[in-house]
């Protein structure tokens, strides 16, 4: 879509307006703490004390951001091919299927690292079968992609429910998930890494996933904007047409970027089930695919943007617990709306400043927008 | 005579648990109608079905409820509205962020306001709407089969029922038989032709977002204030969502999407009804399978295997007057 409005300098335009976005976001989030009857700045400081206060706490806020970079990616990656992914819940749930099949397979047989690449497979096999139908119906159906990946994460829910219930719980046991995974299904925990800052954790699930995220990420990168089929998919993203008159296949790349946002969406179920809690559990995603939509807008869509909204969220979730603790009108669920808001402001009204700020530009200094004497092309 | 009896009692719990989704699935009508895709209905009953239980619970009378319900449902579309018509923003994004405000602010207000972990204080008696017994209800109910289906499936409802039913009509009336309607089935299919006509293409859509928001508002107060006695957290329950899909079922109609709605609320009642009994022939239907059956049966309309349904041709396009 075209930018609505004044031309803007590129550092503005990738870091001030998503900045300001961010900031009004989070301001009117403390308006809600405000309204709760809580004081918005004793929140934000328990919150940061939360995130960062120990080696603990950061263990945990890199934790929730490893699940979160995942499903980020997975957004960021059908943005640019013109794709809402909408459906990253689902496919993390469906993921965790497949982590779990290979661990309850392998975990007797086999030390962890090499269940770990199975079960990195596994969960991005699943994750992308999940996304592939609604992708094929977009292909070749013109069915939307946003109503069918909706659609299958409820058909997820109750695929997992009866499987939870049924096949996979072992005989005598009433809560429904799966046996405990043995160590050659457990992932080792990241504690050391923190530990050679000087920090002491007595237990964290922080697990080896995070640095699996972060190689994701520069794939993803590498993938985006430095290979031919990176290049196709940003094609097809801006403009259609423009694709279609450079002979790329439409349906192909719509397939193939699906593919890999439900991969990577599904890879996200690594870091719970095999890196924490060690079995497959009802709910096990908690809205983590949805954060990925708010980290993707957030991040621009970019890796190096994705993995700092990743933790930004990674501390609001971990520091989000805290809050709850000192404040008892202040719920987790505080990070429901934030995470709404950011989505709205970031998202949804992303261009909401940009008339305003360009008017700024163009008054303080007119050669940033391109409107000085020489005439230049704006930077 | 049981066979009656049962399909008496299973038609009634559908006719209860399709009136929220045919309110939402109206809503969503008039909004996709005009070419604004909505996919924040379930944000927006939610936060009706809070601001309702929780003016009646105050104030002790459900009408303030279901004027408390309507205005925050439509101040909620609005903002859909201004970041969709004025910003000219993503509406799929917008839908979205809908949702989760919606999910977030209402669990957290509830707690703040009635400290009863995030929900309203229960409804009781006339802070809820009550059900009406129909003229000759129980005096007709001795009649074999008519009399059972006046007397248990038609009769003994809250108002909001009777309200819905008449709204798929009225619907139907303002969006095929009004100028009003015309015009705003030709902003969703053509603005530009529309615009050229000398009509304001952004208050038109306005207009349709804010009949989405009331409509919403009903969905949302018969949810807290006559099918439940009072808000829970996310009571909505994916409903939102389920509407959008009958609205899609319905190909944007509004008698077929009475009957959508009246189908999916039949599938869940029957598997609330069914649950661990086994059926003649097909034997043990699992719950979640008919749980998922209307999402299936959406992708499976969706990919046109039965009948094409093709939305409004302007739906999700920002309209930019100048090019």
């Amino acid at each position: 879509m075209a930018i609505p409005h004044g031309k803007l300098p590129g550092w503005a335009d990738y870091g001030l307006l998503p900045l300001i976005n961010v900031i009004v976001a989070f301001s009117v989030s403390g308006l809600v703490v405000l309204l709760a009857g809580e004081s918005p700045v004793r929140a934000a400081s328990l919150l940061v004390e939360g995130a960062f206060g120990s080696g603990q706490n950061i263990a945990y806020t890199l934790y929730y951001a490893t699940s979160f970079i995942f499903t980020g990616l997975a957004v960021a990656v059908a943005f640019h091919g013109g794709l809402f992914n909408i459906g990253g819940e689902g496919q993390a749930y469906v993921g965790g299927l497949g982590v779990a099949l290979v661990c309850l397979w392998l975990d007797t047989l086999v030390p962890w690292w090499i269940t770990f690449p199975v079960a990195i497979l596994g969960a991005a096999l699943a994750g992308a079968a999940w996304a592939f139908i609604p992708a094929i119906l977009q292909a070749k159906r013109g069915s939307h992609v946003v109503i069918t990946t909706i659609m299958f994460n409820f058909i997820a829910a109750s695929l997992m429910v009866y499987l939870l219930v049924g096949p996979l719980k072992p005989a005598g046991q009433m809560a429904p998930q799966t046996r405990t995974f043995f160590e050659g299904g457990q992932l080792p925990k990241l504690n050391w890494m923190l530990e050679a800052f000087g920090f002491t954790i007595r237990s964290s699930p922080l697990n080896i996933s995070f640095l699996l995220a972060l190689v994701c990420a520069f794939l993803v990168w590498i993938l985006i904007w430095r290979t031919r089929l990176g290049y196709e998919i940003r094609t097809q993203g801006h403009s259609p047409k423009a694709a279609r008159y450079a002979g790329i296949g439409e349906a192909r790349i719509v397939v193939i970027t699906m593919l890999i946002s439900g991969a990577l969406a599904g890879m996200m179920a690594l870091n719970p089930v095999m890196g924490d809690t060690n079995r497959l559990q009802l709910d096990f995603v908690t809205g983590a695919g949805f954060v990925g939509i708010a980290v993707a807008l957030m991040g621009r869509s970019h890796p190096a943007g994705i993995v700092p909204a990743a933790i930004l969220f990674g501390m609001l979730y971990q520091g989000g617990a805290e809050i709850a603790f000192m404040m008892p009108n202040i719920s987790r669920d505080m990070i429901v709306i934030i995470q709404g808001l950011v989505i709205l402001f970031a998202g949804a009204l992303e261009h909401m400043f940009r008339p305003w700020l360009a008017a700024a530009f163009a008054s303080v200094s007119p050669r940033s927008v391109g409107l000085g004497r020489t005439g230049r092309e704006g930077a | 005579m049981e066979v009656v009896t049962f399909f008496a009692q299973v038609f009634d719990s559908t006719i209860r648990l399709s009136i929220p989704l045919l309110f939402a699935c109206l809503a969503g009508l008039f909004s996709e109608r005009a070419g604004v895709f909505d996919i924040g209905l379930e944000g927006k009953m939610l936060a009706a079905a809070f601001a309702g239980a929780a003016m009646a619970a105050v104030y002790g009378n459900p009408w303030l409820g279901l004027m408390a319900a309507i205005v925050v449902s439509t101040a909620f579309a609005l903002v859909h509205g201004f970041a969709s018509i004025t910003n000219r923003g993503n509406q799929i994004v917008s839908g979205v962020a809908i949702n989760f405000i919606a999910a977030g602010a209402t669990v957290i207000l509830g707690q703040a306001w009635f400290m009863q972990g995030g929900r309203t204080p229960s409804l009781t008696g006339d802070q809820r709407f009550t059900a009406i017994t129909l003229p000759f209800a129980s005096e007709l109910r001795g009649v074999p089969i008519i009399g059972e289906i006046y007397s248990v499936v038609l009769s003994g409802h809250s108002i909001l029922v009777y309200i819905a039913f008449f709204m798929v009509f009225f619907s139907w009336w303002v969006l095929f038989r009004t100028r009003f309607g015309l015009r705003l089935r030709a902003v969703g299919e053509n603005p530009a032709a529309v615009d050229t006509a000398g009509i304001s293409v952004a208050w038109l859509r306005y207009r349709a977002v804010i009949c989405t928001g009331i409509l919403c508002g009903f969905a949302g107060a018969y949810l807290s204030m006559s099918i439940g006695a009072g808000f829970v957290k996310d009571m909505t329950a994916g409903r939102g969502f389920i509407a959008l899909a009958a609205l899609i079922f319905a190909k944007w109609r509004p008698g077929p999407a009475m009957l959508a709605c009246l189908l999916f609320g039949f599938l869940d009642a029957i598997s609330i009804r069914l649950q661990g009994t086994p059926l003649p022939m097909v034997g043990r239907v699992p719950a979640q399978f008919l749980q998922a059956l209307p999402y299936v049966l959406t992708v499976v309309l969706l990919a046109g295997f039965i009948g094409r349904a093709i939305p409004p041709r302007a739906g999700g396009v920002p309209y930019v007057k100048e090019r």
